[in-house]
């Protein structure tokens, strides 16, 4: 959807994590704490490189682990600091701990993560079991496509984050290597457009405030636990439509507009592919290819897992014949991958729904190339119009 | 001392959305409305004839249970002191005015 738009934004090549770097340079956050891990490493590093040549005003705090960074994160952000950290796979493995704590504590703090597999066996590449170990933490979880998204993205987290409906913690994910380590072309806002669009920080409370003096963090048994969660998941539930109008009024002001969902070529669509991240950008090919042959193919790239657009999903999918949801992760839970579980409960309900079959893919950087999915698309055409469902749960291109 | 809390907020039954954000305390001194010192196995016992009130005590106490007034010690808060022997241990050894015994 082309928007005229009358920013003039600069035009450079930049990898995911330089990318995402750049959008920390801008949003100039009061405090970071890092702890270095790859394929994350880059990001807290370029960003120290700006701190130590003047570029931001920030608090860089080097800390001797990931739980350390999250818990530095956390009590900067209680002391009322816009503060960001970014990290990786057994990083965030390690922050895991705090991470709930952060989002009970309504702490918007803003995390560039880099989608990578858990040990083990040990592996530096690209899966999303790390992010997805992490769903259930009370974060807003952004997948990006690309480095573009990469950087549109952080800077959105930070105002969907701080909106006064939400104040949730973010992860914004790219993809190992793929994204993270891959050079491509990308729009940068002028620095002043993008302070503007993020807005000045107002923290809900402070612990350094010595004149209201309150406590963050505290006991709190059978009585009252259960309430304090509910706010939290209200907040997650008000926070899809916070997305929506950030991503909205980003595409207006920037000529590129987000969503929670990206539908592709989906209008007129009998067979879809359902994936995160990267694969949605060699999948968009299979189905201009599918498309030009008379295929009735699309493509629903969710941009959100979490809040998990359920209403929206079940609104695109339930006219659908035959759907693949591809899982970068398993959830080991003896059945499928994590995607495809929730997209399936999503349409549950529904009086129409497809045939629906889940692929887990690509673990520990397996490529994942155009033939596969071709491949997975000719299946959803042999199975949309029959009885025969076959194999529900499939591995793709595993050697089994 | 008394709480500055209105205890009723606390205690009572209030629903999620008379609840402050984040679950925070918003006043000050939420701490005196628990007695946190109930399970101790041993309880520092303050003897004031030996004590020169030097205030090592004080300054170590990590739950802040040793009670002051008129710049000398006045005892110790055993509603809150969990026990640790932390006082009796920094005592100075010629003073040496505070034993733990068996709390019960």
């Amino acid at each position: 959807m082309p928007v005229k738009t009358e920013v003039k934004q600069l035009v450079a090549a930049k990898t995911g994590n330089e990318a995402m770097a750049e959008a920390m340079r801008q949003i100039d956050p009061d405090v970071v704490a890092a702890y270095p891990i790859t394929p994350a490493t880059e990001i807290a590093q370029i960003f120290s490189s700006f701190v130590a040549d003047g570029q931001v005003n920030t608090e860089m705090v080097t800390v001797e682990s990931e739980h350390s960074a999250l818990s530095a994160c956390v009590g900067s952000a209680a002391a009322g600091a816009r503060a960001m950290t970014a990290t990786a796979a057994q990083g965030l493995m390690l922050m895991a701990e705090i991470m709930p704590i952060a989002a009970a504590l309504r702490l918007p703090i803003v995390m560039p993560e880099v989608n990578r597999a858990i040990s083990g066996p040990i592996n530096i590449h690209c899966d999303h079991s790390d992010t997805m170990f992490c769903r259930d933490a009370g974060w807003i979880q952004i997948f990006s496509e690309n480095t573009q998204e990469a950087y549109d993205n952080v800077l959105q987290a930070v105002r969907i984050a701080e909106h006064a409906k939400v104040r949730l913690p973010a992860l914004v994910t790219t993809d190992g290597f793929i994204i993270s380590h891959a050079m491509e072309t990308i729009k940068i806002l002028p620095d002043d457009e993008a302070k503007a669009f993020i807005g000045a920080y107002k923290a809900n409370y402070s612990v350094l405030d010595a004149a209201h003096p309150i406590t963050v963090g505290s006991i709190d048994l059978q009585n009252y636990y259960f309430e304090h969660r509910l706010p939290m998941i209200n907040a997650l539930k008000e926070a899809k439509a916070v997305i929506k109008q950030v991503g909205r009024e980003f595409g207006e002001k920037y000529g590129r507009p987000y969503d929670l969902l990206e539908k592709y070529r989906m209008d007129d669509a009998e067979t879809a592919i359902v994936c995160l991240g990267s694969t949605a950008g060699t999948a968009k090919d299979v189905v201009d290819a599918l498309r030009d042959e008379g295929q009735k193919a699309g493509l629903l790239k969710i941009r959100v897992f979490r809040p998990f657009p359920v209403e929206d999903i079940a609104a695109v999918l339930a006219g659908l014949k035959a759907v693949a949801v591809l899982d970068r992760s398993d959830s080991l839970n003896g059945y499928g991958g994590p995607v495809f579980t929730e997209v399936c409960s999503a349409l549950f309900n529904s009086i129409q729904k497809p045939k629906i079959v889940n692929y887990i893919y690509g673990l520990g950087g397996r490529d994942i190339d155009l033939h596969m999915l071709k491949s997975v698309y000719d299946r959803l055409a042999s199975i949309k119009d029959g009885q025969d469902l076959g194999t529900i749960v499939d591995y793709l291109g595993a050697r089994k | 001392m008394t709480t500055m809390l209105d205890e009723k907020k606390y205690t009572a039954n209030l629903p999620a959305s008379e609840l402050p954000e984040g679950g925070v305390w918003t006043e000050a001194g939420s701490s005196l409305m628990r007695k946190t010192g109930d399970w101790k196995v041993e309880q520092p016992v303050w003897d004031k004839a030996k004590c020169i009130s030097c205030f090592t005590c004080w300054a170590y106490c990590p739950d802040s249970c040793m009670q002051i007034e008129n710049g000398r010690m006045a005892g110790i808060d055993l509603e809150h002191c969990k026990g640790c022997g932390i006082c009796a241990n920094v005592c100075p050894p010629k003073v040496s005015a505070i034993k733990m015994e068996k709390a019960r």
